[in-house]
């Protein structure tokens, strides 16, 4: 399997592996209702929003996971961490099997939910309005350690604060009284209030202005200094993916089209999505730049393309790509590429 | 072609009244393309609003005039005004999906804008809204002419939506955040489409959106705006390359680069006043490393500054403030 020597081969070069996921598959029953089958003659329809996803995180780096809408990356943040069952695969933290932490309950679940902690894209909507701050933050510390008393976790909620940039009197005011990118550190603060190793952070900036997303990112860095977090690191914007990472996978319709150092992807892409996905993202050092504009769009996901499903939209596809599922084939610079085309050695 | 001048715009609330706009200037040139840029509540939006009238009650233009090739339109009455719109004004709208009506298919909603703007028989009409999703790029439009709008995907839809701005041919269109909703790679063709087709039929555009690098491809000038007011405006490769103002500047260098990867991103402190409390002199004093007593006091106006314009006490041409020289070194680092 491709998947094994992708791991065996990362456990090999590098530090010790925090998590480890071996082909997660999460799929998603969207038919109508039987009524509606038997009535209209309707077959069961699926969504394959994650359909065989391999990589490994090693301690203290950051992976990033960038795609378009609809490729599956945010439904790989929740099968991490468990919001998801799994259809299919096999996820290791720390060495410990977590496949079936969607279906532990709470106190079950807590010896390895308390190391890792998710944050959420919209900071409006994660934090409980009628909550203090200094009662969300103290959410997490109440669950899993329940043995403290409540002066010593608003000391510890007071501390939290001033880590992110706010002040230990704000514990007492509510979230509508800030401002998104405030509320994003509230987030973070709550994230970091069991001092996790390990955070999932589904497009944590993508709600917030260019200035406050810089203060974010700068936090988000320092943090990782400081207590030597890991990060999984989800985002649609390039050049965001590319301050933050260290490696970076380019997903394309619930699998992952390339892996690759974040400073060779950008500099050497070889799937030609990842090309595409490059050449069309506006930069600053763009200006005036015509931009190669690559023709179609996503094509569906509940009735994705067969072979590679990048084929339709590739310029360089043959019958082989229309016909056969690329898988992801280590290469000698240090990536790893799903695409006949590269494997074969017609593209560079 | 489009001219606003001195333009303000306020809400009367019960805790006093909000200036949302505070004297904004700018000309559009035919055939140019003006990004309007800054952060949310900076008042972007709001300028393309108050040009098309769609300010929600009770905001309201309180002082200034807007002139569309030459003529005052801002103190028309309604009946006079809303001609205007679709036929001299177009608008193009973030959400796609919004500005469609579900409950009418494509060639309708096509049909209906064209008759009521041009003098047309139903039938020269749908030729003609065949013709235009044809120029927009729709592929088999005789097939998807009476398509409902959930029948196109995103990129598709807001295609169908130019293709209605487009539909009377006006000499200007205000574009909000059109590609705001859109993944990449469809942002490149949208932005393409709307880029080419603006440059055939010689019309202005005044493109509202937060995204610089989108500005960047786009554009030919760019106004940048702060807390309601216009805080610098050029050619859009000075104020990117060259910024002049310090908020601009700050901006520029918070964005991360694809082409070089800083260990830290530039940040500049603090958030941006909400229009209650927005300070006395410069807006952005509180937050500038050069503010001085003058910019706590007086406001500046647009002044020439490189080859653009900013609203900056250190380009006042009879007494220019001195950069403070200890962070001068310090922030030309940070701009790329």
């Amino acid at each position: 399997m491709c998947a094994d020597t992708a791991v065996k081969k990362s456990m090999a070069t590098q530090g010790e592996v925090l998590l480890e996921a071996q082909d997660l598959a999460r799929h998603f029953d969207v038919s109508k209702p039987w009524l509606n089958r038997v009535i209209e003659r309707r077959e069961k329809l699926t969504l394959k929003a994650v359909d065989g996803v391999s990589f490994s995180i090693r301690r203290g780096e950051t992976l990033s996971l960038v795609g378009e809408s609809g490729c599956g990356k945010s439904t790989v943040a929740r099968l991490v961490v468990g919001l998801y069952g799994l259809t299919r695969g096999k996820l290791a933290f720390d060495g410990e099997d977590i496949s079936n932490l969607a279906g532990r309950t709470g106190r079950q679940a807590a010896s390895v939910r308390k190391r890792f902690q998710m944050i959420f894209q919209d900071p409006y909507a994660s934090l409980n309005p009628l909550w203090r701050v200094g009662t969300i933050i103290g959410e997490p510390l109440r669950f899993f350690r329940p043995e403290m008393n409540s002066a010593d976790r608003r000391r510890r909620v007071g501390e939290l604060l001033e880590h992110v940039g706010l002040s230990a009197m704000d514990a007492n005011r509510y979230p509508h009284e800030f401002s998104g990118g405030q509320r994003q550190r509230i987030s973070i603060a709550r994230a970091l209030a069991n001092e996790p190793e390990f955070m999932i952070c589904d497009e944590p900036t993508s709600a917030l202005d260019v200035s406050v997303q810089a203060q974010i990112l700068n936090l988000m860095r320092d943090l990782q200094d400081e207590y030597g977090l890991t990060y999984l690191f989800i985002s649609h914007d390039m050049a965001v993916v590319k301050h933050m990472s260290d490696r970076i996978a380019v997903m394309y319709l619930g699998r992952i089209a390339e892996i690759a150092p974040a400073d060779q992807l950008f500099e050497n892409p070889h799937h030609p999505y990842s090309k595409m996905l490059l050449a069309a993202v506006p930069s600053l050092e763009g200006v005036g730049k015509e931009r190669t504009v690559i023709q179609g769009e996503v094509p569906n996901p509940v009735h994705p393309p067969t072979g590679c499903a990048f084929h339709p939209r590739c310029p360089h596809a043959n019958e082989r790509c229309k016909a056969e599922v690329p898988r992801l084939i280590a290469r000698s610079d240090g990536s790893e590429v799903a695409c006949h085309g590269v494997e074969e050695g017609r593209l560079p | 072609m489009l001219s606003v001048r001195h333009l303000r715009v306020e809400f009367p609330t019960r805790h006093g009244t909000l200036v949302a706009l505070d004297d904004v200037s700018f000309d559009i040139a035919p055939g140019e393309v003006l990004g309007v840029v800054g952060e949310s509540g900076a008042g972007k939006s709001m300028t393309g609003n108050a040009v098309i009238r769609l300010l929600e009650p009770p905001g309201h233009i309180a002082a200034g005039e807007v002139l569309l090739s030459g003529k005052r339109i801002d103190d028309l009455p309604e009946e006079h005004f809303v001609p205007l719109r679709g036929r001299h004004i177009g608008m193009i709208f973030q959400d796609p999906l919004t500005s469609l009506n579900p409950l009418f298919s494509v060639g309708d909603q096509l049909v209906e804008t064209i008759r009521a703007h041009l003098p047309m028989s139903e039938k020269q009409a749908r030729e003609e809204a065949l013709r235009l999703l044809r120029e927009v790029g729709i592929p088999a439009p005789e097939t998807r002419l009476d398509s409902y709008p959930h029948q196109f995907s995103g990129g598709m839809r807001q295609r169908v939506v130019i293709a209605l701005a487009l539909a009377a041919r006006p000499e200007f269109i205000i574009a909000d955040e059109p590609t705001t909703a859109l993944d990449v790679s469809v942002q490149a063709q949208i932005l393409a489409l709307l880029k080419r087709l603006c440059a055939d039929h010689g019309t202005a555009v005044m493109l509202v959106t937060h995204d610089m690098g989108v500005i960047a491809e786009t554009a030919d000038r760019v106004a940048v705006m702060y807390a309601g007011r216009l805080i610098e405006i050029g050619p859009v490769d000075e104020v990117i390359r060259n910024p002049q103002h310090p908020y601009t500047k700050g901006l520029m260098a918070s964005i991360p680069g694809i082409a070089k990867r800083l260990e830290r991103l530039y940040q500049i402190e603090g958030s941006m006043p909400r229009l209650a409390a927005i300070p006395e002199g410069c807006a952005f004093n509180p937050r500038c490393p050069h503010a001085q007593q003058r910019c706590r006091a007086e406001r500046p106006d647009l002044m020439p500054a490189g080859g653009s314009q900013a609203a900056c006490w250190l380009h006042d041409p009879v007494d220019p403030l001195p950069l403070r020289q200890d962070l001068a070194g310090e922030e030309v680092s940070h701009v790329r």
